[in-house]
């Protein structure tokens, strides 16, 4: 089988999100592994994914046209790239979600979004009804398989290979008709949510922004990421990306610590695959005790600076 | 005639707890309460807002999806909708074939805009609009949480919410959006409406008649519930969670 995953990278580093989707090509059997790389300038990122284990080689498609993540300018390069392959993945991020089923719906394909388990070259799992229902599918031998893959569920591929790098002369088209504009980001030296050990996650009992910061300030003590359910982000105490659960990110750190969340069936679906889930909650009737491995009934502002004096914070 | 289309699509409620079937074919919806989509409402919200601010002249919700869909155009209508069509079809189609479907609906309606939810709540897709922006040659923007557009329907600023934070772009129209959480917060529908919209048009099409592939491309093995998580524990203080979570070597 011959996989293309496409990468996903900011410029000059290499997404995480690439490394794991990399975990799930190598799992489909007999799977030869080629990483894509569309940057105005792709050559540190394309050494980053030669040096990831189970690529077999590198392309990279140089364009000033494709020096940002833009869908409707990738789809055709993509289009052309995935030429000869059997199956063509991404990560389940802002940019897979857009781009794949662009590309999958030029190509007449159907689209498997979200796999979260490969169980052949041709037949997958993937989550539905916000991962009440799981669903195995099984695809056409004859045609290209579009994925999206579910990052949660896979490690992220170690580093050490050392792939070929070959530039690809495929053209790019730009239809013209999409610009883009800029990336408001908040900067934070927190560890990155979506691939991060220890998620510290707040919700709507913090009651305001101000109040977030408690979970700012024990999230550093552990040095762990920050998250927040849909109800603070919606409220404005937290950016959007920091959102949790079947709309924000699905995350599997290996302990995730839901602080006054309480714990709606969409913000679960997005903590399922976490090792450990401690809630904190005033509530001992809230559903986040159900999924909770360690749940502590208490006031959050009495309970998070204790916890953080403990951490030795 | 400036025209918007918005997709509204029947889906269980999200606030069903959603149960597989025994034999594995599927979920149970038999006497389960149905509703909109949930980001179909906030989509068909944008296109009110868009009317209301007189750059738009009519807004058409458009359903796929069996009869008992009507019930959904009706509460689309009574929102505010100008009038209603459903692609009827007893198939569950997948998203390519709705795409298909959409595209020969805006052959037909020519809307400068076509709003869609980011994502069903039931199969969790979020591959639709994409791929009718695809078919349709046409600029997309997913998961939309600001759309302002032009005061000449040239081109339209929008701000998407993408895993680092806040994307803008700016699109040609026509184009397709795609509606996010924080879009807008979707009006009430107060009990007038129901009645008017009683009267507003509703035109069904079989789905035959169109002469689209719909045909599935992809086989369902077997659908499963998820495996349960095992009970946890609760602790009495913070000194007690602090040594589980050391016991279990997650804390230093």
């Amino acid at each position: 089988m011959k996989v293309l995953v496409i990468a996903e990278h900011d410029g000059s580093k290499l997404s995480d999100a690439t490394a794991r989707t990399v975990t799930c090509a190598n799992a489909i059997p007999g799977a030869s592994v080629t990483v894509a790389v569309l940057a105005a300038d792709p050559q540190a990122v394309a050494s980053q994914a030669a040096a990831l284990n189970g690529v077999a080689d590198v392309l990279t498609v140089a364009h000033a046209d494709l020096s940002h993540p833009v869908a409707a300018i990738w789809a055709s390069t993509v289009e052309t790239l995935a030429a000869g392959f059997t199956h063509l993945l991404m990560g389940s991020t802002a940019l897979g979600k857009e781009l794949l089923p662009r590309v999958a719906a030029r190509l007449g394909v159907a689209q498997i979004s979200d796999c979260m388990e490969v169980l052949g070259a041709h037949r997958f799992k993937r989550p539905t009804y916000a991962a009440n229902a799981l669903v195995t599918l099984d695809c056409p031998a004859d045609k290209l398989v579009v994925a999206t893959v579910r990052l949660a569920s896979f490690e992220a591929a170690g580093s050490g290979g050392s792939a070929a790098i070959h530039a690809s002369a495929v053209a790019v088209k730009n239809p013209g008709h999409t610009r883009y504009g800029q990336l408001a980001t908040v900067q934070s030296d927190r560890p990155d949510l979506t691939s991060a050990k220890r998620v510290v996650s707040g919700g709507r009992a913090l009651a305001s922004r101000d109040n977030f910061e408690l979970i700012y300030g024990l999230a550093k003590t552990m040095n762990a990421a920050v998250g927040a359910s849909r109800a603070a982000v919606d409220a404005g105490y937290a950016p959007n990306e920091l959102q949790v659960g079947q709309t924000g990110k699905i995350i599997a750190p290996d302990v995730y610590l839901a602080i006054g969340i309480s714990g709606a069936i969409q913000h679960l679906t997005g903590i399922k695959d976490a090792k450990t889930i401690v809630a904190i909650n005033k509530d001992p009737e809230a559903p986040i005790f159900e999924v909770a491995d360690l749940g502590l009934v208490g006031d959050l502002f009495e309970v998070v600076p204790q916890l953080k004096a403990e951490l030795g914070g | 005639m400036r025209r918007i289309v918005v997709g509204i699509k029947r889906v269980i409620d999200y606030n069903v707890r959603v149960r597989v079937k025994p034999d594995g074919s599927g979920v149970i919806t038999d006497g389960v309460k149905m509703s909109v989509n949930p980001f179909d409402d906030i989509a068909l919200e944008e296109a009110l807002r868009i009317k209301e601010r007189g750059q738009a002249d009519e807004v058409v919700a458009v359903s796929i999806g069996p009869d008992d869909a009507q019930a959904q155009l009706r509460t689309a209508l009574a929102m505010g909708a100008d009038r209603a069509l459903l692609i009827k079809t007893d198939q569950t189609l997948e998203p390519l074939a709705v795409a298909r479907v959409f595209e020969s609906v805006i052959q037909k309606e020519t809307p400068f805009l076509v709003l869609l939810g980011k994502q069903a709540i039931d199969d969790d897709a979020a591959q639709t609009a994409p791929m009718v922006a695809a078919l349709w040659d046409r600029p997309q923007a997913t998961f939309c949480s600001k759309l302002e557009i032009d005061a000449d329907l040239k081109t339209a600023s929008v701000t998407r919410e993408v895993d680092a934070g806040l994307e803008t772009l700016s699109i040609d129209l026509p184009a397709v959006v795609s509606a996010d959480l924080r879009l807008n917060e979707p009006r009430f529908v107060k009990l007038p409406d129901i009645m008017k919209a009683k009267k507003k048009p509703l035109d069904i099409i079989d789905i035959n008649n169109l002469g689209i592939n719909i045909q599935a491309q992809h086989t369902l093995v077997t659908t499963e519930p998820p495996k349960p998580r095992a009970k946890g524990v609760v602790v009495s203080d913070v000194k007690e969670l602090v040594h589980a979570l050391r016991q279990k070597g997650l804390v230093a």
